[in-house]
């Protein structure tokens, strides 16, 4: 039989796949059981905020690992140095943090994109924290914790922008807008101002900026805080147009921090979110780190 | 010559040509059930599989987001298409330029090997944001402004000079006999290249050529770095909707529809091709 060789060759083949995949199986159960009984008690995980989540169930044993941007963004992160506290997010997490029971000391610093803070698998982080809004398309994948902030959408044009003065959304359908992909602003843009041209969409602030300065959009929209931040540092003859209320067109922004899906640690993390919104701590870092953006105009929504 | 009558004996020359045949397909039908069958057992048994099928096949996720992709994915296909005969015509007048041989016409030469060096060399995600947002801060009006204009312009710019070395290595293919036989019956240079090299580089280039074509359908979507919503960048948007990668897996999937179809054609071209020249596919 000459069809032998051929069918021989294949066997092993497969036999060795399917022994890779078992490996790699049997390889994650056992870390994963390993975790939780070494977990309880190391990490002192007995805050005052254990809530109904488990403290203790940490990536690494006692150490709470937490993620943000590359690089992060002022004003959540002073000079992309998320591990001095300085920045809205940064002091933010390690309040979180004290709150699980994770001195500065016991918090951990990685950086991720978007795509692997959603992608399936193994997380390199516990708590994951960008500006990430709530949103219930995104819970069916990820978990929330409670908000620890709320931000109005705001939009940024350059001086002499067909934006310029307005102040109801009336004003608005003419303009030609540009956002971030994937944020709240561009919904925000679609779905509440919706504008008669379609809006152009860019990777980040700095697409939309080369833009505005190749006068292919009229003006852009961000969350408050970085239309401040853009406005002021990062486009030159650019002012905050204005801002849209709270609860404007149904869609509030409200930054949660990341978890797993079913992570053991959300609950956890929703009580510390609440002691410190509770008792005034979080509204005193806002007013720390973030302006007092009342004082912007406000463009209504009818 | 019995063989030419209906109900001839096979010969043994047929006999185990036929077995032969017989036996490849019983192979290739086994080894590729097998391995499809062991693929289809053995990831869903994975332990991450569950998390995988929920992150990237969500049937949801699917369905709501086809539909948008699919309209989206009409701006490439704009792109695309009125980016591709300036592309031709671009590539075709450097080759040739990079053909001439009169010495008279050297800058003319210097200028194709520059063009086709600088703009094949370049990363095309450079060149569109270069030219996207670099040249209409020039100070252009709105309407000449557009994103699409500059990142067609781009689409061209580096392709053309892409195609161009393609269609210099299919002249230069062109045995040099032909081009002195031509010569040699009074032709001109003129003439020679329009009906005797031309026809016949052409006839060999099909192929890459339809490579490159592909190529420029998946490259259409870098546009979209300056602006323009198109398929890819819409399946980021609904990606960072649903936090989910479902989008991209349906946007991979409209892609397959316009890619795969080339893709055959461009193999059928081949085979007529070698089917012409004569050429016998040993199996």
């Amino acid at each position: 039989m000459r069809t032998s060789p051929a069918l021989r060759r294949l066997v092993p083949a497969i036999a060795i796949g399917a022994l890779v995949l078992a490996a790699c199986g049997s390889d994650d159960d056992a870390s994963s059981s390993s975790d939780a009984p070494a977990g309880t008690d190391a990490s002192g995980g007995t805050g005052a905020a254990s809530g109904d989540g488990d403290c203790a169930a940490t990536i690494d044993d006692g150490v709470l690992t937490i993620a943000t941007g590359e690089p992060a963004f002022y004003p959540w992160v002073i000079d992309d140095a998320p591990e001095s506290g300085e920045g809205y997010e940064s002091a933010v997490a390690f309040a979180v943090a004290a709150e699980m029971g994770y001195d500065a000391d016991s918090v951990v610093w990685v950086r991720t994109t978007f795509d692997e803070a959603i992608q399936p698998g193994a997380k390199n982080f516990d708590l994951n924290l960008q500006q990430y809004t709530i949103t219930p398309e995104r819970q069916e994948n990820i978990d929330f914790s409670l908000p620890y902030y709320t931000s109005n959408q705001a939009i940024v044009g350059l001086e002499g922008s067909a934006a310029e003065g307005a102040t109801t959304i009336a004003d608005l359908k003419a303009v030609k807008f540009g956002a971030q992909a994937g944020t709240t602003s561009l919904a925000f843009i679609t779905d509440v101002i919706q504008p008669d041209q379609e809006p152009f969409v860019y990777d980040d602030n700095v697409g939309a900026k080369a833009a505005l300065d190749a006068n292919q959009i009229d003006a852009a929209v961000f969350d408050v805080p970085t239309a401040v931040y853009v406005s002021e540092f990062e486009i030159e003859g650019s002012s905050v147009i204005g801002q849209f209320p709270a609860d404007a067109g149904g869609t509030t922004d409200s930054f949660g921090i990341v978890l797993e899906k079913d992570s053991p640690l959300t609950g956890c993390v929703d009580a510390a979110i609440t002691a410190i919104t509770d008792n005034g701590d979080l509204d005193a870092l806002a007013s720390e780190w973030l302006s007092d953006y009342e004082s912007l105009p406000v463009i209504t929504v009818d | 010559m019995t063989e030419q009558h209906a109900g001839h004996q096979p010969t043994r020359r047929e006999v185990y040509d036929r077995a032969r045949r017989r036996r490849s397909i019983t192979i290739a039908t086994i080894s590729t059930v097998v391995v499809i069958g062991a693929l289809l057992v053995l990831i869903p048994l994975t332990p991450g599989w569950e998390k995988v099928q929920q992150a990237f096949f969500d049937g949801d996720v699917f369905v709501d987001t086809l539909p948008i992709l699919v309209e989206a994915f009409w701006v490439d296909v704009k792109i695309l298409v009125w980016s591709t005969p300036p592309i031709l015509i671009v590539a075709l007048l450097v080759a040739l330029a990079r053909n001439t041989r009169s010495p008279a016409l050297f800058p003319l030469r210097a200028f194709a090997v520059v063009y086709t060096d600088v703009l094949r060399g370049i990363p095309v995600i450079l060149l569109v944001y270069l030219i996207g947002f670099g040249v209409p801060a020039l100070g252009l009006s709105r309407t000449w402004a557009n994103p699409l204009i500059w990142g067609s312009v781009t689409l061209v710019l580096s392709y053309s000079a892409y195609v161009a070395e393609v269609i210099r290595a299919g002249i230069d293919s062109v045995h040099e006999s032909q081009r002195a036989g031509a010569r040699s019956l009074g032709m001109t240079n003129h003439q020679t290249m329009q009906t005797v090299i031309l026809p016949q580089a052409f006839r060999r280039i099909v192929p890459p050529m339809m490579n490159s074509f592909v190529s420029l359908q998946k490259d259409v979507a870098l546009v979209s770095l300056i602006g323009p919503v198109e398929i890819l960048r819409q399946a980021g948007i609904e990606k960072a909707k649903y936090a989910n990668f479902t989008p991209y897996v349906a946007a991979s999937l409209i892609f397959l529809a316009m890619t795969i179809p080339c893709t055959r054609l461009a193999d059928w071209a081949l085979a007529r091709q070698r089917a012409k020249t004569g050429a016998t596919a040993i199996s």
